[in-house]
């Protein structure tokens, strides 16, 4: 089977974000994996696993430094890469066109899988429009992935502890959530081994893609800089409480 | 122009969180305002929705199998279809956790531009608002044109009720079948129904490692429960399975924007403010006066909320009626 993950490459969760000509980002700081993306990588392997003989195909969309993450996956265990070569100006229409079209020439999935969103935009969406252009189910926020008999058994987690469990007829696209699997730290001998490992080099342009009726663009970004300025709140425990009541009641609308 | 909005209800009732996503799409005077209604429209749901201004109201008729018409494959197709009979220039939904297994769902399906989790949408300049890089930056993102679809955060704008008139019209969706993707089960899960849940709670009681342990957090559930309140965790007290992931609040939790945001004990890394930045009024309780939490809050109480705490719970049980 070929197993193919759709992976982003993201600046990291802790790096300050600066805001340059006020609709783009500073991107002289660390990028990554995006952490759902990881999830997704874990899980391709231990399908690797049940199904011997499978292939597991990293596919990413960015500038060509997003190779070191399709480095990192194929150091979690992916065989191979593919990079999409693409500048700026693209959104989340083009980024799905982008993803479906590598994987349609590359090969024939037997599932994709993802992470259920990326840690930069958040968007939300990949998934399910890959699932739209490739005409494949679409699970999201998976929490447990049973293959068998030609089916994916996926279980979802929705908020307040409430799970659906799906069946999806292969070839489908898998969203990992958090709760599918830990993703362990490569090994030294692994990260050397994806150095040699074959990565494929795509230009944007060259795919000829079908442009969406419709597009994104970002009009301004702005840092989020509301400075709170923290008033103490002193006294006895009973009289701090009473403090306390006294904002809830006033903000929080409580009668 | 049209602006269709997906309500979600519980219980046969719309959502409160529903109120403030039309009053987001009210602001644009001009336009005409769909609800779609997927779980049944009877007369309070009609009531409810005519006196926030909603000028139609599509009840769509699903299949009557439950497994059919909880499936999001289907509920997805059943609104796209409607939008399209409907003539809407956007749709609206709230970006809850069915709202994120099903808003994508149709923009995927219509091809249409989409963007979750909005703080804002101004409808007039085709512009929405959200958050990008764990919260940290606030982006104004444009749709350039045609059908465009919005998820919008709970709690991000106040309902402003607008009484008038309203009219229903069915569009009947009771043919559709699943095709690729089955609802197998269903679980309503652990949390009990009488608690409001995270994205949508007015106020959040949360707690981070200074709980302590998992008996204390019954302390913040016996107080939520007072005041109507969610429970919330950092990720560091889920780590320690003192409360169950359901809970945690920040980059890989829920996302949250209560009018207050109690933290207990949580030292506010990054990773949680993700998560709960834009709360309206943020009260730290923390023996560490240097933390995080304590200088990105409104209030700041340099204590420990082992004696703040039952002390809340004392006089909240005294004085104050659930409202």
């Amino acid at each position: 089977m070929q197993i193919y993950v759709c992976v982003k490459h993201v600046p990291d969760s802790a790096a300050n974000i600066h805001i340059l000509d006020e609709n783009r980002i500073d991107e002289d700081v660390a990028f990554l994996l995006n952490p759902y993306d990881e999830h997704a990588v874990t899980e391709a392997v231990k399908i690797r696993e049940q199904f011997p003989g499978s292939e597991i195909i990293a596919v990413t969309v960015g500038k060509a430094d997003a190779e070191s993450t399709l480095r990192s996956a194929m150091a979690m265990g992916a065989d191979r890469g593919i990079i999409v070569i693409a500048d700026e100006g693209w959104d989340a229409l083009v980024m799905a066109r982008a993803l479906a079209a590598a994987i349609r020439e590359d090969g024939s999935p037997g599932i994709i899988l993802t992470g259920k969103e990326s840690i930069d935009a958040e968007g939300m969406q990949t998934q399910f429009r890959l699932g739209a252009l490739l005409d494949m189910p679409v699970v999201t926020n998976a929490s447990q992935l049973i293959i068998e008999k030609g089916r994916a058994r996926v279980t979802c987690e929705l908020s307040g502890g409430m799970t659906r469990t799906f069946e999806a007829v292969l070839p489908c696209v898998v969203a990992a959530g958090r709760g599918l699997n830990t993703p362990g730290y490569p090994t030294l001998p692994s990260i050397m081994k994806s150095r040699k490992k074959p990565v494929k080099e795509i230009v944007l342009n060259r795919l000829g893609l079908n442009p969406s009726v419709s597009s994104t663009k970002v009009v301004r970004l702005s840092p989020v800089t509301r400075t709170r300025s923290p008033e103490p709140i002193t006294g006895s425990p009973a009289e701090i409480a009473g403090k306390i009541i006294k904002i809830i009641k006033k903000e929080g609308g409580l009668a | 122009m049209n602006i269709g909005i997906l309500i979600e209800m519980e219980a046969g009732q719309v959502k409160g969180a529903n109120f403030g996503m039309i009053a987001m799409a009210g602001k644009q005077v001009d336009a005409d305002l769909f609800a779609l209604v997927l779980d049944g429209v009877d007369d309070g749901v009609s009531k409810s929705l005519a006196f926030h201004g909603i000028d139609v109201i599509a009840d769509i008729c699903l299949p009557q199998d439950s497994g059919i018409k909880l499936n999001p494959d289907i509920r997805a197709r059943a609104v796209a279809a409607a939008a399209e009979e409907l003539g809407l220039d956007m749709l609206f939904g709230l970006s809850t956790a069915l709202g994120k297994d099903l808003i994508p769902r149709v923009a995927a399906l219509a091809d249409a531009p989409l963007i979750m989790d909005c703080l804002d949408v101004d409808p007039a300049a085709k512009t929405a608002r959200t958050s990008q890089y764990s919260g940290k930056v606030l982006a104004d993102i444009q749709v350039v044109k045609g059908f465009s679809v919005f998820g919008i955060r709970p709690n991000a704008v106040s309902p402003s009720p607008a009484p008038g008139q309203t009219q229903t019209i069915v569009i009947d969706c009771t043919s559709l079948a699943p095709a690729g993707l089955t609802l197998v089960s269903w679980d309503q899960g652990t949390v009990s129904g009488d608690q409001p849940s995270l994205s949508e709670a007015d106020i959040i009681l949360a707690g981070g490692r200074g709980v302590r342990g998992k008996e204390n957090f019954e302390l913040l559930f016996d107080c939520a429960k007072i005041i109507n309140a969610a429970v919330g965790a950092s990720r560091a007290a889920v780590d320690e399975n003192w409360i169950s992931y359901a809970h945690q609040v920040g980059q890989t939790g829920e996302k949250v924007s209560p009018s207050v945001y109690l933290a207990l004990g949580i030292s506010g890394s990054v990773q949680h403010f993700a998560g709960m930045r834009t709360s309206g009024t943020i009260i730290a309780v923390n023996t560490d006066e240097n933390a995080a939490m304590m200088a990105n809050a409104d209030y700041q109480v340099n204590a420990d909320l082992f004696e703040i705490l039952p002390e809340l719970i004392r006089q909240l049980g005294i004085g104050t009626k659930i409202t």
